[in-house]
């Protein structure tokens, strides 16, 4: 079997965001797998772990990206697949498109992806690439089983877990919860250097032509928070203070 | 724009969800055309057609069928691509919930259309409407335009003010009937999980708790607290890594990002990726040990000390009020 693993390398979670004259700034910032990815990634392999498969990590990002794919390797995929821009892309209508012309080719039977990325945080590359192949697909995974070519997941629904059977092909989002990913082993990360990592570009796949459907016209930071007001007293007063600037001040009671 | 807008109406155990609402308002933001609102599964019922009413929607189109009572991305792509083959909207929007944000993406790509996902407010500018949404869970925000037609976005939930309620309104009803096919994925059982009937991203009351509640009993307050203000419970990665809780009520950059109109943090320190889940709070109280705790920087209200011995009283304030 074959699975696709669709990551993007994201800034670490611990890292402030900046924007400078529209521009996020990623001088000296910490970059990781996108964690949600990380789970897929992780998924991915303890499947072929309990089987036979191949693990593919196709990423379409920067050059910095190679960081984020030779960890997956490290981890235990098979080989890579990067797709380089420098350019920025948001517009996830052209990421998923570029992404699914390099899927489509591998033609796997099961594709996972994070459910979001901590960045963007839209969540829509990995579902419309799911349309536009013409495969089913369940977001929001929490568990997976196979067998054979039945699929069972358990999906978080809004705190509720779903209990589904699907059969392959399949693309699954990953959830937090689903697994806690490995850290590379000496060995693995040793291998992985010599694992196979293509590289293309938008021009290679012959989508110059695609266009956008959304673009960005403004990027700012949020207004500091202005620290608010430590309450004084002992407790009692404390709470009764609470309650009171709740109801008249805040008025959110 | 003069188009018509098609939203994806949800509701909640017989209910309408109030981001149904917002979503009307969202739309009326875009187009100045009709607004449909469109509901799947069960009939409806007054109560939504009189809420549909006076929030906004002209018309209420329904799809009922079996296959369409518990959400599938096939079967409801396939009631959508009715809906739309049937409205032509310019405008659709969706709730950013677990059904929207799930089916959004599915119907954008079919229809070669730009997609604008968790919008909390639409403006004005030159002419266009640009949507804000934030990115890196609120650590910074961006504006999006959409190029071509439809429009597509998701709101979340909390954020679009809902129109001024307006009585003596009505919607006109239209039923289809649809035949569904090929659902690839079949739903065995729903184990209901989520405590409480309120949802993390749509309640107005959020209660979180950190590692500081130190597992159970801190959390059994935190649902005492909750219940009492009709809230719901959420928690810090913190929490959730040590066992005390599940991943579902996850609040920061990885898990969840509300926006309730009061947010109670319960010893919780606030790590910087915390804070990017909720800062955007109207009214945020931090309860904690440590002075120092960075949440304090971000509460509009704070207590020093340990929540055992403030949650108590607290929760009996409140209960003192409601009774009132």
């Amino acid at each position: 079997m074959k699975i696709v693993v669709l990551m993007k390398q994201t800034f670490d979670t611990e890292e402030k965001v900046i924007v400078d004259n529209g521009t996020i700034k990623e001088d000296g910032v910490q970059f990781v797998i996108n964690p949600y990815d990380e789970y897929a990634v992780e998924e991915a392999i303890r499947i072929k772990e309990n089987g036979d498969a191949e693990v593919v990590v196709v990423s379409f990002g920067p050059d910095r990206t190679e960081d984020a794919l030779r960890k997956a390797l490290a981890m235990g995929a098979d080989r890579a697949v990067l797709i380089e821009s420098e350019q920025p892309y948001t517009d996830e209508s052209f990421v998923s498109a570029v992404l699914a012309k390099v899927v489509e080719k591998e033609a796997p039977e099961l594709i996972l992806a994070g459910n979001f990325s901590v960045d963007n945080g839209a969540g829509q590359v990995a579902i419309r690439l799911a349309e536009t192949l013409g495969i089913n697909h369940v977001g929001a995974v929490t568990k997976v089983t196979l067998e054979g070519d039945t699929v069972f997941v358990e999906r978080d629904a809004e705190g509720d877990v779903e209990r589904i059977r699907t059969k392959l092909p399949v693309l699954l989002t990953a959830q937090q919860g689903l697994n806690d990913p490995r850290y590379p082993s000496l060995p693995g990360i040793m291998k992985a250097k010599k694992k196979p990592l293509e590289r293309l570009s938008v021009s290679e796949l012959g989508l110059d032509d695609i266009s956008v459907r959304t673009t960005v016209t403004h990027r700012y930071n949020p207004p500091k928070k202005e620290a608010g007001e430590i309450l004084q007293g002992d407790i009692a007063t404390q709470v009764e203070t609470l309650v009171k600037k709740l109801r008249e001040e805040a008025k959110v009671i | 724009m003069q188009g018509r807008a098609l939203i994806l109406g949800e509701r909640k155990e017989g209910k309408l969800r109030q981001v149904t609402l917002e979503a009307i308002a969202a739309a009326k933001k875009v187009t100045d055309g009709e607004v449909i609102v469109l509901l799947v599964g069960d009939g409806v019922d007054a109560q939504t057609r009189d809420m549909l009413a006076k929030y906004g929607a002209d018309r209420l189109l329904t799809i009922e069928h079996e296959a369409l009572k518990q959400y599938t991305p096939d079967a409801l792509m396939q009631a959508l691509r009715m809906a739309v083959d049937h409205t032509q909207p310019e405008v659709i929007v969706f709730g950013h919930t677990a059904i929207g944000k799930d089916i959004a993406p599915r119907l954008a790509a079919r229809l070669g259309a730009g997609l604008v996902s968790d919008v909390t407010e639409i403006v004005q500018k030159d002419g266009d409407v640009h949507f804000v949404r934030p990115i890196y869970a609120g650590k910074a925000f961006e504006e999006r335009k959409v190029e071509g037609l439809p429009v597509m976005l998701t709101v979340r939930p909390n954020n679009i003010a809902l129109l001024e309620e307006s009585t003596g309104r009505s919607v006109v009803e239209e039923t289809l009937s649809i035949e569904i096919q090929d659902v690839r994925s079949v739903i065995e059982e729903v184990v209901k999980k989520a405590t409480s009937g309120v949802d993390l991203s749509e309640a107005k009351i959020v209660v979180s708790g950190g590692r500081g509640t130190k597992g159970e009993e801190g959390f059994k307050l935190l649902y005492e607290l909750a219940d009492v203000l009709g809230g719901a419970v959420g928690a810090s990665r913190g929490a959730c890594d040590a066992g005390y809780v599940d991943y579902a009520l996850q609040i920061g950059q990885t898990g969840k990002v509300v926006t309730p109109d009061l947010y109670i943090a319960v010893g919780i320190s606030g790590a910087i990726q915390h804070l990017a889940g909720m800062s955007a709070s109207k009214v945020i109280v931090a309860i904690n040990k440590d002075p120092e705790a960075p949440i304090f920087q971000v509460a509009d209200y704070g207590i020093v000390g340990d929540m055992f011995e403030v949650l108590p009283p607290l929760i009996e304030a409140f209960k003192k009020i409601q009774s009132a």
